[in-house]
């Protein structure tokens, strides 16, 4: 059990080094970077100027794909999502702030796949809650994290980025 | 077979009676009210502690549906509802299949009310062939048959020449015509009061132009032939006011209400719920509150039921796809009696307005409890509730937007002619 | 004495969703907020190049059109589709049988057949929700257009279209000019106008075609354009069919267009930046002038684009209501 804060700029520092490796290691030609909405996005700016991409960066909102639809309805507040290039054939790097069913996951690569096939997808988390309810897992991992059945981890941002675990009302 | 009711409270606005006493039956008639007579020996004792005895309701407008459209009703289960609704004598619509327009169906009907021996029936004779409103119809011959009034129930008249002429020719033989006023034109593909509601709902509405138009034409016209007449159901305002100017001009009008238009308004059609959809309409609060004080004036005399059972499909549909009418034998006591609960009306009015006053309308030796009268008579229980549902009602038509509501008042026994003819 | 119904106890669930969307009568302002959001964001992904969503897929939606319409019909389809249900599409012909029993037959064979959404077009008024209330409770029915009653979705994508070119509807005045008495689609308009708290409605019509208390819905009453127009920022035009001139309703074609026709002269009474809009299909040189329909002020097309989004934001909170209402009557019966 952890509590407290975490450096979420060290977590990154550590996320972007083993993007390169994992880059290096799988041959990966131009990635482009996607930020899951909205956690995803502010850590996919940071990473996209860390690693100095050159592919633009694109933004996937998955609320009209979620599975739990019929017991939350539609979040009105939905934005589309953005994606400044043409996904079929290229090398992804998919970036959430938290797995932790999995289930945001698939909702996003059924997304992606409706925009056409991609060669690759590669996960980056922040953080891994360890409670999977799918056999989906991250490449590069910020840290691992065991809350307690009461706690909840939030991402904060966009500027400073922050993580706050709290108890549950 | 002689029969004793006793204890009850007995009404008789006829003889102005209203107290505590017993009631003697012999032989299909009042025999004695009061002191037991010499040597009475009753084979049938009715308790009726608590409960209110009158004479047997009378209801001016009813549709039985027989002959010709058995599956929303017939004689017999609608006469077996009167019973249980305390109504002894009804009158009937001659919209049957055939109509009313020959002996042989005024003669049937009432044959087969006799047979079945549960209410009178007095049919209504029609008066145009076919209902068409263009030749008249042998008036004269109908009324030997038995019928006690003459109607075009609301369809048109071809012109003013040929109502003119029909009025005459019922003068002539000094017969009773009913009015259910509507100007056909106006009322046209309307299925509810056109106002507020309607123009919400984007329902076709029936202005009371429909209703005050036609009553306004035949007032001119009785009072031009000298007819014995009677608007039957009134639903506007204006129509009261209308009449009771006729009335102080020394017309004698006579005019009757169903009881739903006294209680209810076009506000229940909203939600589109089908039980609503009448004719006449349920109009406005205004509409309501005038044809409650024309009851209490006396310019309405009489309050009916204007029964109309329905088949379950007939109601199952958009509501200006579905018949209009409502089933209303078992509950025209109870929601009249909300008349006296509301302070409208006090109880021995209430029951002149269901027994002597349709009796004088109709010039009927009826409606009364005196000694020596036939034997049709009441007895029921004014604070008895009773859920109305599908199953406690005897009518074949379960129509009825009182279905699921809770009422005050119920009918433990009902005589015709001394014989009972309901029991709870 | 007797309450009236409440047309909401129908359309929303116990802790107020849609479930079924039959008027807009009624609808609390949140919801009907809600709405438009939700519409706002499928009109953007109308323009990206996914446009689909699987928000229902796995489930049938049956198009019941009693009331022929091809351009509603084909909305309708296409926006189910976006949202990637599986669509039935029904023509139904009422003349030839009994109009009762046909309808409710007809419902209670696709019930069979496990539809989960009908969208219905009928000439009844009262169609609609006698289908939701009486026939097939749990299937979410969406109303097209029922008699002179209520066009909710027409309504709801005239408020999009509002909204999005003139962002706030407090301070609107919105006028709505043609056979009012007639129309489902101004009722509908007039309760959502309402609902969202535009500054004033107004119905412009010779005094035929103007249904008796139309006050009591909130509207202001003109009988000419001059004094009707002025300072209005909308102006929503209804369709005239050409059976109002056979009922002693209307003279002729080309003195309603000259007394109520919009061309630019009258659109000069106006607010100059007031725009101009229209159901559909549009009667030129009856109801309005070629160039004004086809001009800078009119968000006719506009209206078609975001009908489309409308319905599927209707579409997807409805189906969302009723499984959520399936769920909780289901949870109900095991529990007990």
């Amino acid at each position: 059990m952890v509590s407290g804060t975490l450096s979420v700029d060290a977590l990154l520092d550590k996320m972007a080094s083993e993007t390169r490796a994992l880059i290096t290691r799988r041959d990966l030609n131009d990635p482009l970077m996607i930020g899951i909405r909205t956690g995803g996005v502010w850590l996919a700016e940071r990473l996209h100027r860390q690693l100095e991409l050159t592919s633009p960066l694109g933004v996937l909102d998955i609320s009209f794909y979620r599975d739990d639809f019929t017991q939350v309805g539609i979040n009105p507040k939905v934005q589309p999502s953005q994606l400044p290039c043409a996904t079929e054939g290229r090398d992804i790097l998919l970036v959430d702030d938290v797995i932790m069913s999995g289930r945001t996951i698939r909702a996003a690569l059924n997304e992606l796949f409706d925009y056409g096939r991609p060669a690759s997808v590669n996960l980056i988390t922040l953080l891994d809650l360890q409670r999977r309810e799918l056999p989906i897992q991250a490449d590069v991992i910020g840290g691992t994290l065991a809350l307690g059945p009461d706690q909840l981890v939030k991402l904060n941002g966009p500027d400073p980025l922050t993580l706050t675990i709290r108890q549950r009302d | 077979m002689n029969i004793l009711i006793s204890g009850g409270r007995v009404i008789d606005p006829a003889q102005s009676l209203d107290q505590i006493t017993d009631l003697y039956i012999s032989q299909g008639e009042i025999y004695a009210i009061g002191a037991a007579p010499e040597g009475f020996h009753a084979d049938e004792v009715i308790d009726a502690d608590g409960q209110i005895v009158c004479p047997g309701l009378i209801d001016l407008c009813t549709t039985l549906r027989e002959p010709g459209q058995t599956r929303k009703g017939t004689i017999a289960s609608e006469t077996a509802a009167a019973a249980a609704g305390g109504i002894t004598t009804l009158v009937v619509t001659p919209d049957t299949s055939p109509i009313v327009e020959t002996a042989a169906v005024a003669e049937l009907i009432q044959d087969r009310a006799a047979d079945i021996g549960f209410a009178r029936v007095l049919p209504m004779g029609a008066l145009t062939q076919g209902l068409q409103g263009e030749q008249l119809a042998p008036l004269h011959g109908l009324a030997s048959s038995g019928c006690i009034a003459f109607t075009n129930l609301r369809r048109p008249f071809g012109n003013s020449q040929i109502l003119l002429r029909c009025l005459e020719y019922a003068a002539t033989h000094d017969l009773l015509v009913v009015f259910q006023a509507q100007d056909g034109a106006l009322a046209a593909n309307g299925c509810m009061h056109d106002d507020t509601t309607s123009t919400r709902l984007g329902l076709n509405g029936i202005p009371e132009a429909a209703e005050t138009i036609e009553v306004s034409r035949c007032l001119l016209l009785v009072e031009q032939t000298g007819v014995r007449a009677h608007f039957g159901q009134l639903s506007c305002e204006r129509s009261v006011h209308m009449i009771e100017a006729a009335r102080e001009r020394g017309l004698q009008v006579t005019a009757d209400v169903a009881i739903q238009n006294l209680l209810l308004t076009d506000e229940c059609v909203n939600g589109f719920n089908s039980a609503y959809h009448l004719q006449p309409p349920l109009r406005s609060q205004l509409d309501r509150a005038g044809l409650r004080q024309g009851l209490v004036t006396g310019t309405i005399s009489a309050i009916c039921s204007d029964h109309q059972p329905h088949d379950p499909i007939a109601k199952q549909a958009p509501f200006a796809a579905t018949e209009p009418g409502m089933s209303g034998l078992e509950t025209l006591l109870p929601l009249s009696l909300q008349l006296v609960d509301q302070q409208l009306l006090e109880l021995p009015q209430l029951i002149e307005s269901l027994t002597s006053a349709p009796a004088r309308i109709l010039g009927l030796d009826a409606g009364t409890l005196e000694v020596g009268s036939q034997a049709d008579i009441c007895v029921f229980d004014p604070t008895a509730e009773w859920t109305v549902t599908e199953d406690n009602l005897r009518s074949a038509g379960k129509n009825t937007p009182f279905l699921g509501q809770t009422l005050k008042g119920q009918v433990n026994a009902t005589l015709m002619d001394g014989r009972i003819v309901f029991r709870r | 004495m007797f309450e009236a119904n409440d047309p909401n106890s129908i359309q929303l669930t116990a802790d107020g969703q849609l479930r079924h969307f039959l008027t807009t009568e009624g609808l609390p302002r949140e919801l009907l907020i809600e709405i438009l959001d939700t519409a706002d964001s499928f009109v953007d992904m109308g323009e990206q190049q996914v446009k689909k969503v699987p928000l229902l897929r796995g489930k049938t939606v049956a198009n019941l059109f009693f009331e022929n319409s091809t351009r509603t019909l084909s909305t309708f389809e296409l926006a189910a589709k976006r949202l990637s249900a599986d669509v039935l599409n029904l023509n139904i012909n009422t003349s030839s049988t009994k109009k009762g029993e046909t309808l409710k037959d007809t419902l209670m064979t696709l019930q069979a057949m496990h539809s989960d959404m009908f969208v219905v077009r009928h000439a009844d008024s009262g169609a609609a929700h006698f289908i939701a209330q009486h026939v097939t409770p749990n299937v979410a029915v969406i109303n097209a257009g029922d008699g002179r009653h209520a066009h909710p979705t027409q309504a709801m994508l005239d408020m999009l279209t509002i909204r999005r070119h003139k962002g706030d509807f407090a301070p609107l005045k919105v006028a709505i000019v043609g056979d009012i008495l007639h129309s489902r689609v101004a009722r509908s308009q007039i309760h959502a106008l309402r609902t969202l708290g535009v500054d004033e409605i107004r119905v412009i019509a010779p005094k035929t075609l103007l249904p008796r208390h139309i006050e009591a819905l909130g509207v202001k009453v003109y009988t000419e354009m001059a004094s009707g127009l002025r300072d209005v920022d909308v102006i929503m035009m209804l369709r005239l069919q050409k059976e109002r001139m056979q009922s002693a309703l209307l003279p002729s074609e080309a003195e309603f267009y000259k007394l109520y026709g919009l061309n630019r002269d009258k659109l000069a009474y106006a607010k100059p930046d007031a725009v101009v809009m229209h159901p559909g299909p549009i009667n030129r040189g009856v109801e309005i002038e070629s160039e004004v329909a086809d001009g800078p002020r009119s968000l006719i097309l506009d209206q078609v684009t975001n009908g489309i989004a409308v319905r599927m934001a209707v579409m997807s909170k409805a189906m969302s209501g009723q499984l959520s209402q399936r769920a909780a009557t289901d949870n109900e019966s095991r529990e007990a």
